[in-house]
């Protein structure tokens, strides 16, 4: 199958692009959208929004998740806030101050067109989300509250305190909520889609396992939305919660989907560092902390003192060294690489010898002890709470951790794949951040997708087809399913003496190292090598437990672990292409005398777009990107 | 550390279950609870023994998926903590553990630790909304709200749904749930016009699915992982009478020509 890489952007000047496209795409009538049928899988933000809304407007939704409610997808867990460009500071902001941001923040590797719409549509989220009754901070007048976030000079950040992530999702969940009930949706939880199915070149519906019973089944549909999030936990370790997997998409590339920028994963620079082999996530903690700490290791490699007795004389401050001017503010990706070459260099505290000191000693000398206990009362507490350690009396331990994934499904203007039929959204797709995600925007990207984007989109596809053309009877189901059957069974068969989980946390370490913070050719050579010995390593020596007609986590973990071992793969053959460093890429051979990232414009102003193959390597295709409302411009913070 | 585990294992609600004992050696003071238990599952599946299963997935304290009695009590009795918030330091090396899942007859093992608790999403479906579709809507600053007001609708709304209020009731009650939707909303200039109808729906499937009613014991509040202030059960009493005793008036009628 050729793949058709038109990204369909609309003619015209950009600020008119998405109402010119609204007025020309085609429409199914009010009386006619019950009848058809759309499946959404994944009910974060973005599915938990998209299947509100095209119910409300009358199509029938099945949505799936593999949580025991729609309310726990990990959109939950974003605390900071909703970047949205109201002006209501008076400082200045506009949509395309907001598009300019967020381009330059992806280091000139995300699509014009698709950002300048993200921007427009953000001020709409936020009355959205009012209507729906999510609490938003408020001002003493009554008016919303405002905060700034890092990489911008305007106060655009909408919050509930520190878990706006939790107050939208549930508000798009009310959404979902009311459409159930009134029999609009269908919701399937504990559910998990293990293959999409694709006949005659559109894709038709999916297969799913019913995670209680352990039944394998299918269901068609007119349409098939993925909504399923990124694929942070292929570093084992991320701040992700445990379910996150990158099953859904990587099954749906295999079926035709292309894969866009597998390399562009964000690296958050504070985050808890792991304690030890026992371990199972990195939890964040907010960036605001550098404000006031002062990042170090000690000078010593075999320094043996407790940090507070740890003399001014024998500790670096390396980034203050490095970079006087921006200090311990530096950008996220120098601040985390920064951490990685000290520790490389033996410098790192901690039982693992990852992880370093951000000490508040100055600050509380300065300013007293009760004023920054005030500032960062709740991040004191929840770090004292998983560490055991007062940050007020001895340096609390940072350490970058995997965090979001900008690379997904490739998608059209509408949000479609190459598959005709399929669409990808939220997380789950590589549209708007490019090589790097601004703080704040992974909330409005999701919304913005579901409530207002896709509805519109995907009736123009709809109304060029016949519904409910397929039903599961036909063969390609049939043949679906039963590949699925045989893929549980295999799994099933495993009799070694290694959990899935161990081998997970094999791959883990080895795409840390090699795929992670910064990349080099040679460690990348090196990874390439690895991972099909250790899918190997799985496939002769994991045991999974269990049958397949029960609950049965322990074949749900084997399952999403097999997808990753291919993944990998395709993660580091990207990074290995790319040979420049942009963004959160950062290539080691790649950079300034100063050590920062360097473009290279000339060869590499494209989105990498992989095509699967089956046996044969896979294929790069590039969508070329054009820069017309925007100087491409290297990325500067030391003036 | 070291530490004797008993744990309830179920191998569907078909089956009766039991506590079974598990001996664990060589745990980290650092790690949780949870992750202790990924070691334990390690060490069974190794052995091709079949692992525990529990629910879990954020791993921190917001998306209100774990869900144990741990010695005892939902979540373990400490404070404003989620069972993934525990930490094998808050015990001591040798320690006794017993873990078992949620306790009430709306929330039916699937698994071992794992129950259904699907009951509290028909609760939410029976009215815990704000009809509206999306489109654009009204800017939100033409409707003011005091600050206090927002930050008490949204200590209410900070419930994580994950059920300890109701595995702490004796009378395996869910009103505390219940009465943090309804008045997150019945707080909001949005949730107004539906605020009668949405308590008495909320109420009438809260009962629908089993549970049972306050008679104020207050383990709620107690055990809830994020605080919510059993007051809210108050103003959700307050609004259901209401509810029924203002029943809405029949207004379509014509009067009858004399």
């Amino acid at each position: 199958m050729a793949i058709d890489l038109n990204a369909r952007i609309p003619h015209g000047p950009l600020a008119d692009k998405w109402n010119n496209h609204i007025d020309s795409l085609r429409l199914v009538g009010p009386r006619n959208r019950p009848l058809y049928r759309v499946i959404v899988v994944g009910s974060g933000l973005a599915g938990a929004s998209a299947a509100a809304s095209m119910a409300a407007m009358g199509y029938h939704v099945d949505c799936f998740c593999f949580q025991d409610s729609p309310r726990r997808a990990h959109s939950i867990a974003a605390q900071g806030g909703i970047n949205a460009a109201k002006g209501y500071r008076n400082d200045g902001d506009s949509a395309f101050r907001l598009f300019q941001d967020t381009i330059k923040g992806g280091d000139f590797r995300a699509r014009e067109a698709n950002v300048y719409r993200l921007a427009q549509l953000s001020a709409g989220i936020i009355d959205q989300a009012v209507s729906q009754g999510v609490p938003f901070a408020r001002e003493y007048g009554g008016m919303l509250a405002n905060r700034s976030f890092g990489g911008v000079l305007v106060e655009r950040t909408f919050y509930c305190r520190g878990e706006t992530g939790q107050q939208l999702l549930l508000g798009a969940n009310s959404a979902l909520a009311e459409q159930i009930h009134r029999g609009r949706v269908n919701m399937y939880t504990r559910t998990e889609m293990l293959d999409l199915v694709v006949a005659e070149g559109r894709a038709r519906g999916i297969v799913v396992r019913d995670l209680v019973t352990g039944e394998i089944r299918s269901h068609a549909a007119d349409a098939v939305v993925l909504a399923t999030g990124g694929y942070s936990t292929v570093f084992y370790l991320s701040t992700n919660a445990r379910g996150c997997n990158v099953t859904a998409t990587w099954r749906a590339y295999k079926r035709g989907a292309a894969f866009a920028n597998p390399c562009f994963t964000q690296i958050h620079p504070t985050a808890i560092p792991a304690s030890g082999d026992q371990q199972s996530k990195l939890t964040l903690m907010s960036e605001s902390l550098r404000n006031d700490g002062r990042i170090w290791v000690p000078k010593n490699k075999d320094e043996t003192r407790s940090a507070p007795d740890i003399p001014e004389e024998d500790r670096y401050y390396y980034l203050e060294e490095r970079y006087p001017r921006f200090g311990n503010l530096v950008p996220r990706d120098v601040a985390a690489r920064n951490a990685k070459d000290v520790c490389d260099a033996g410098l790192g505290v901690g039982a693992s010898g990852y992880g370093v000191y951000l000490d508040f000693r100055d600050a509380i000398k300065q300013e007293g002890l009760e004023t920054i206990e005030g500032r960062y009362d709740n991040l004191f507490e929840m770090y004292e709470r998983i560490t055991g350690e007062n940050p007020l009396k001895t340096p609390m331990q940072i350490y970058p951790a995997p965090h979001y994934t900008m690379g997904g499904l490739w998608v059209d203007y509408n949000l479609m794949t190459t598959v005709p039929g399929l669409y990808a959204i939220g997380e789950a797709n590589f549209s708007d951040h490019g090589a790097n995600r601004l703080g704040a925007s992974s909330l409005m990207q999701c919304l913005a997708d579901g409530y207002f984007i896709l509805p519109v989109t995907i009736g123009d596809y709809l109304s060029r087809h016949p519904r409910g053309e397929i039903d599961t009877s036909h063969a390609s189901f049939k043949a679906t399913e039963s590949e699925v059957n045989e893929r549980v069974h295999k799994l099933l068969s495993l009799r070694g003496n290694r959990p899935s989980t161990a081998i997970h946390r094999e791959l883990g370490a080895l795409m840390t190292d090699s795929c992670g913070i910064s990349r080099n050719k040679k460690g990348l050579a090196g990874a390439l090598k690895s991972i099909p010995k250790l899918r190997e390593e799985f496939w002769k020596n994991a045991r999974v437990t269990g049958s397949a007609a029960s609950f049965n986590m322990d074949l749900e973990y084997a399952g999403r672990v097999a997808d990753y071992l291919e993944f990998a793969e395709l993660m580091c053959r990207d990074a290995q292409k790319r040979e420049e460093s942009c963004g959160c890429h950062f290539r080691e051979e790649y950079q300034t005398d100063d050590g920062e990232a360097l473009r290279n414009d000339n060869e590499f102003t494209y989105s990498s777009v992989w095509e699967h193959r089956g046996e044969r390597a896979p294929k790069l295709h590039k969508e070329n990107l054009s820069f017309e409302s925007i100087e491409l411009a290297q990325r500067n913070y030391k003036t | 550390m070291r530490f004797t585990l008993h744990i309830w294992r179920q191998e569907s609600p078909a089956y009766e279950g039991r506590m079974a004992r598990y001996e664990i050696d060589k745990i980290d003071p650092g790690t949780s609870l949870l992750e202790m238990l990924d070691t334990l599952n390690e060490q069974l599946i190794a052995k091709g023994e079949e692992p525990v299963a529990f629910d879990s997935d954020c791993r921190e304290g917001v998306c209100g998926t774990c869900s144990l009695v741990i010695n005892g009590n939902a979540h373990g009795g400490f404070t404003e903590t989620t069972t993934c918030q525990v930490y094998m330091r808050q015990f001591k090396d040798g320690d006794e553990i017993y873990i078992e899942p949620w306790r009430a007859n709306p929330f039916p093992v699937v698994r071992d630790l794992v129950v259904d608790r699907t009951a509290f999403d028909r609760i939410m479906q029976a009215g815990g909304y704000v009809s509206v579709h999306s489109g654009p809507k009204p800017d939100p600053n033409s409707i003011p709200i005091e600050p206090d007001v927002a930050g008490e609708a949204l200590d209410a709304a900070t419930c994580i749904g994950c059920g300890a209020c109701v595995a702490a009731c004796p009378n395996a009650a869910a009103m505390l749930y219940t009465a943090a939707k309804v008045s997150h909303l019945g707080l909001l200039p949005q949730g107004q016009p539906e605020r009668y109808t949405r308590v008495r729906s909320m109420v009438e499937q809260m009962d629908n699915e089993g549970f049972g009613g306050c008679t104020n014991f207050g383990e709620c509040e107690e055990a809830c992982p994020k605080g919510i202030s059993i007051k809210f059960i108050g103003q959700m009493n307050r609004d259901y009478l209401r509810a029924t005793v203002c029943e809405p008036i029949e207004r379509s009628g014509k009067m009858e020509a004399q």
